[in-house]
């Protein structure tokens, strides 16, 4: 039984995790005839909540109910983990990836989030308006307006072999790669991280 | 109008319900279940850190492109078996996955939530987690990605789609 706890407790290897993410696109297919995406959650709360009679907030957010309960699952699944589950050990992160962060002011890499910058006492800097309400702007708009997110396309949309999904992906990694290799010194450095 | 409502409709692409029979109550918790399987997963693989985001855009890290890369041969593999045998769902209906047509938001918007991403650390799926771990300030982030939704959606017919 303690090896199964020291087991669990150990951060699992992408062999493990990607299969296991894998099998949720026939879990939901099988389960409910469902194809698997995270970011129309967002488009539901906006339905339910502040429609404002804008067209693309008219539909029948009611029958995708599912959706709204899977992600608090996934808030629950963030909790137990967490709470149950968790490495004791600090989080090991690539040794050039640390020095990059370092050459740009974070220090702290024990936890899975740097709290240089993900904590309450930032909220009204500069570091939480561009970390929090400017990235999660652009991660709302962005998804919708590519029609998904990671779990809709890259998985969902790749795995069924549409090519759509596949550009959306492109798309994804080159912003990503765009923001991290080149914007994100200047940002920090406007910022005084 | 024609046109609004046809961009509207292909903007429903994302995760399309095509179950006919409804579901209330009880009938939910199997995805409540599996999203907070879903979520132990994505926290003990590390996938909520902003860590881990960065080790993959700088290319120091395998691990993010080896969960994304299994993932993805699994799911494959996974909607050929349900094809090749006809696999239906447990309501007994067959299962539809439907097409996702192309758009220019899928390049546009796609950037966009890149370099979104890069910033939070998460895509829609993580900040779930990232906030049930404890990160509570992430609330704000998802509060941010809820108004970007919306803004979306307000001026969807004057974006080029």
């Amino acid at each position: 039984m303690n090896q199964f706890i020291d087991w669990i407790s150990q951060p699992w290897p992408w062999y493990v995790a990607g299969p296991l993410i894998g099998l949720t696109v026939p879990a939901l297919l099988i389960l409910g005839n469902k194809s698997f995406g995270i970011s129309s959650s967002l488009r539901h709360v906006c339905a339910m909540c502040i429609p404002a009679k804008i067209p693309f907030f008219q539909y029948n957010w009611r029958k995708e109910t599912w959706n709204l309960v899977f992600v608090v699952g996934v808030l629950i699944g963030g909790f137990v983990a967490t709470a149950f589950m968790s490495n004791p050990e600090e989080i090991i992160i690539a040794t050039q990836t640390q020095a990059d962060l370092a050459a740009l002011g974070i220090t702290d890499f024990s936890g899975l989030m740097p709290s240089d910058i993900f904590s309450w006492k930032n909220l009204f800097t500069a570091k939480g308006i561009v970390f929090f309400v400017l990235g999660g702007f652009l991660v709302g708009f962005g998804t919708r307006y590519a029609g998904g997110c990671t779990s809709g396309h890259a998985i969902m949309g790749i795995s069924s072999l549409q090519w759509p999904s596949l550009v959306a992906t492109i798309f994804f990694m080159v912003g990503g790669f765009l923001m991290t290799q080149v914007l994100l010194a200047p940002i920090m450095k406007l910022i005084g991280v | 109008m024609k046109e609004a409502e046809k961009n509207i409709q292909e903007v429903v692409c994302d995760s399309p319900n095509s179950q006919e029979t409804g579901e209330r109550g009880l009938a939910l918790m199997k995805y409540l279940i599996l999203g907070v399987l879903f979520g132990i997963v994505f926290v003990k693989a590390e996938i909520i850190s902003w860590f881990r985001i960065q080790e993959m855009f700088r290319l120091d890290s395998f691990h993010m492109y080896g969960v994304i890369g299994s993932a993805i041969a699994t799911g494959i593999i996974s909607i050929q078996l349900i094809k090749r045998f006809k696999i239906k769902s447990i309501a007994g209906e067959e299962i539809k996955i439907p097409k996702k047509e192309f758009r220019k938001g899928q390049i546009i918007g796609g950037f966009i939530f890149g370099l979104g991403w890069a910033i939070t650390g998460a895509c829609p799926g993580p900040l779930f987690a990232q906030i049930g771990s404890g990160f509570t300030v992430v609330i704000v982030t998802l509060l941010s990605a809820i108004a970007g939704t919306w803004v979306y959606g307000r001026f969807s017919d004057k974006l080029p789609n």
